[in-house]
């Protein structure tokens, strides 16, 4: 009987015991006066200090909101609705300038209003529950803590509170504000003909998404060939680098192989230069004057004012592209993978030698197989980092050669890169912010289906 | 059978020699080129007919418009920020993860999945926006406050690693402090971040490296004051049309000056990264 008790004191000793709907059920007068003035609860229960900091941010949160909030939501709705205008001003003999509405900032200011709100409310719901948590303290007799105890409890049960408030306060002004923001341009017109502060946007609904996959449209008639050289891309380069460099360390951590730390070194190296230096480097060797293009003019395979077109190519740029991501990414896998190669049971090897099979049956059944099994959490990192490989095509080819049928793309411009072309060079925000949905969607499906469907989600234990 | 031996261990050894020769070639045409005396851009041979070290002097020395140097201190200086910055935040929210018990602690864990599949620089456009909306893009050294905000602010999402790390502390550790009358938080900062060193050095030194190896976002905040550029979009200027000619040797001296440190950097980063995942003391 008395651990029952003891049990139910501590249910009521931290506020976020108790649910919501219990804090609705069960609060007293005072709790309830705390759902619209903040702290209240508190302040009439000795905690004055932490009740007045409720009480000061719904004041700040209320004064934020009519100076400035309400207004900047009806502009959220709205967009804007006074144009920029020109006015004859005859004293200077010139054309001024009128501010109209800027789009963009109504649309910028709506989010964070929204945020704060989101805020205000998850601060309510805190205060609510202090409040309920005092007055349940205060029926069962239980001390009531002080401001004191607020503070120390911040080292204490409440640790994850003083350490995750500022990371958090940074993800949501870098991370997650500026993604609500891109999303929601999606839905409107603001593109190259719709530029602030001259120019106001609007709201358009799903008719972005309609244009990106209309049948016949100039911009469907790029999506789903950039889309389908992405997934080319992202398939080719995850299969090739994580197969060539599984060989490549099979090969450095065979036991005839001498001198194992100094071809591995040999390796590295590529990996230790920043990647924008051999990208660039890259994309001079392979050049139309290039070192690649010279050594072929001397040995004579090509004449001596020819050259191989390996970035003007489509077929040739898709190709050099891939090799040169190959050589790039050899030796990323070769690193990760040498640890786990060692630790593949050596009785699956012998079994397999004494059966006769040969190496290469050997690799493919058993190595390869235990690899991925492993690994597949890496490969699907891996994949849906090509995705969004931009840095390889953007300094490799720039999404060249450029293509008349496409709507400011080449035709080795990935998804991404294409986002990158349709917001920074052509303007077109609202378009790039449909891609960036689009990947997004594209690579959470792939991801899901592809964890579902390996070994390492069914079957955890086939290999130990 | 020995013969046998010998031929295929011959023949693994030509192959390992012919590939690191194409892994390396590329980076000795790097080094090749920042020696060579004869200026331009594109020549009919590989092999410098001559060897210079001007390319490394006037580079170093400066001019108006390409300040080596000063994009090198730009660039170390918001290195440093951002990098302790987002140290703090990555170690503050790994060891949330690992080691404390709270509500919002899987919805957290959700979310900073879902953000990583949207493509990272989809949002660059609405940052440099809210970073304008700011004050922030007025003058150089705003901007580069910003650049060290832009490097660090979301970094808090890259636990994945050091929560990895922390789960392999023994929990009998932490357990036996509390017994000692140690609170959590002292538990943080006496326990857990001492034994986590490799860790440590991990997230700093791969944190470190950004600022010196992006280029967008750089291009984005920075626009044209060139006084203010970091490294790799001060040597992406140097490959523009208008300075190739005259500056194509100097960008490799450039390259090769910027290589040595961050190679030595992920070397570095590497060993910690292998201790980092085979875990701390086990107990």
């Amino acid at each position: 009987m008395k651990l029952f008790k003891k049990k139910e004191e501590l249910m009521y000793e931290r506020p976020r015991d108790a649910s919501i709907s219990q804090v609705f059920k069960e609060s007293d007068t005072n709790t309830k006066i705390s759902y619209v003035v903040f702290g209240f609860g508190n302040i009439v229960n000795k905690q004055v200090v932490r009740g007045l900091i409720f009480l000061a941010l719904e004041v700040l949160y209320f004064i934020y909101l009519f100076t400035f909030g309400i207004q900047s939501l009806g502009n959220f709705i709205t967009l804007g609705t006074v144009e920029q205008g020109q006015v004859y001003n005859e004293a200077l003999g010139i054309y001024e300038y009128t501010t109209g509405d800027d789009s963009m900032l109504c649309l910028l200011y709506g989010v964070i209003t929204l945020v704060l709100t989101a805020g205000i409310i998850f601060i309510a719901f805190m205060s609510a529950k202090s409040a309920f948590c005092t007055q349940k303290r205060k029926e069962k007799g239980q001390p009531i803590p002080t401001f004191r105890d607020d503070i120390r409890s911040l080292k204490e049960e409440n640790l994850h509170a003083l350490l995750m408030s500022l990371p958090i306060v940074g993800i949501l002004c870098f991370t997650i504000v500026p993604l609500v923001f891109m999303i929601l341009i999606a839905f409107t017109n603001y593109d190259h003909e719709h530029q602030p502060p001259g120019n106001l946007f609007s709201w358009v609904g799903l008719s972005n998404f309609g244009a990106m996959f209309s049948q016949g449209g100039k911009l469907a008639g790029t999506f789903w060939p950039v889309l389908g050289w992405t997934l080319i891309w992202a398939v080719s380069a995850t299969a090739s680098c994580y197969i060539l460099g599984l060989l490549l360390a099979l090969l450095i951590n065979r036991k005839g192989t001498k001198g194992k730390g100094f071809w591995r070194f040999m390796f590295v190296l590529s990996v230790a230069v920043p990647q924008f230096v051999t990208l660039l480097t890259m994309r001079t060797i392979f050049n139309a004057n290039g070192p690649v293009n010279v050594i072929l003019r001397t040995l004579g395979i090509i004449g001596a004012t020819d050259s191989i077109p390996f970035f003007t190519n489509e077929l040739y740029a898709k190709i050099t592209i891939i090799l040169i991501n190959i050589w790039i990414g050899v030796p990323y896998t070769m690193l990760s993978t040498t640890g786990i190669l060692q630790n593949i049971p050596a009785d699956l090897y012998e079994a397999a030698k004494i059966d006769g099979a040969s190496a290469p049956i050997i690799f493919w059944k058993i190595t390869l197989p235990y690899m991925v099994f492993v690994m597949t959490p890496n490969i699907i990192t891996s994949f849906t980092g090509n995705i969004n490989s931009f840095n390889v095509i953007f300094l490799l080819s720039g999404g060249g050669p450029d293509s008349l049928e496409y709507y400011y793309a080449g035709k080795t411009d990935l998804l991404v890169t294409w986002l990158y072309k349709l917001t920074i060079t052509q303007k077109d925000y609202n378009l790039g912010a449909v891609i960036g949905i689009l990947v997004f969607v594209i690579l959470s499906t792939l991801s899901l289906i592809t964890y579902r469907r390996t070994g390492s989600y069914k079957d955890e234990g086939a290999f130990q | 059978m020995k013969t046998k031996r010998f031929i295929t261990n011959t023949a693994c050894h030509i192959l390992l020699a012919v590939l690191s020769v194409i892994w390396v070639l590329p980076i000795l045409f790097v080094v090749l080129t920042s020696f060579r005396k004869e200026s331009g851009s594109y020549k009919t041979y590989i092999w410098p007919k001559a060897f210079t070290l001007d390319n490394y002097k006037n580079l170093i020395t400066g001019h108006s418009n390409i300040d080596f140097t000063r994009w090198f201190f730009n660039t170390l200086i918001i290195a440093l920020f951002s990098t302790l910055i987002s140290a703090f935040f990555v170690l503050c929210v790994s060891y949330c993860m690992s080691r404390l018990r709270f509500k919002m602690r899987k919805t957290f864990m959700n979310i900073a999945l879902v953000m990583g599949m949207f493509p990272g620089f989809m949002s660059m456009i609405a940052v440099y926006y809210i970073l304008k909306g700011l004050g922030m893009l007025e003058t150089g050294q705003l901007k580069q406050v910003a650049l060290v905000l832009v490097y660090s602010g979301g970094a808090g999402l890259g636990f994945y690693m050091a929560k990895g790390f922390f789960d392999t502390i023994s929990k009998s550790i932490d357990e036996a402090a509390y017994i000692d009358g140690a609170s959590k938080w002292d538990t943080f900062i006496h326990i857990t971040i001492p034994l986590s060193k490799p860790i440590i050095t991990y997230t700093l030194l791969t944190s470190f490296m950004g600022p010196w190896v992006d280029y967008i976002f750089a291009k984005v905040i920075m626009g044209n004051d060139t006084k203010y550029y970091t490294i790799a979009i001060g040597l992406w200027t140097m490959l523009e049309q208008e300075y190739v000619e005259y500056y194509y040797t100097q960008f490799y001296a450039g390259c090769v000056l910027i290589s040595i440190p961050i190679s030595i950097i992920f070397l570095l980063s590497q060993s910690c990264y292998v201790e980092g995942v085979s875990g701390a003391v086990k107990g």
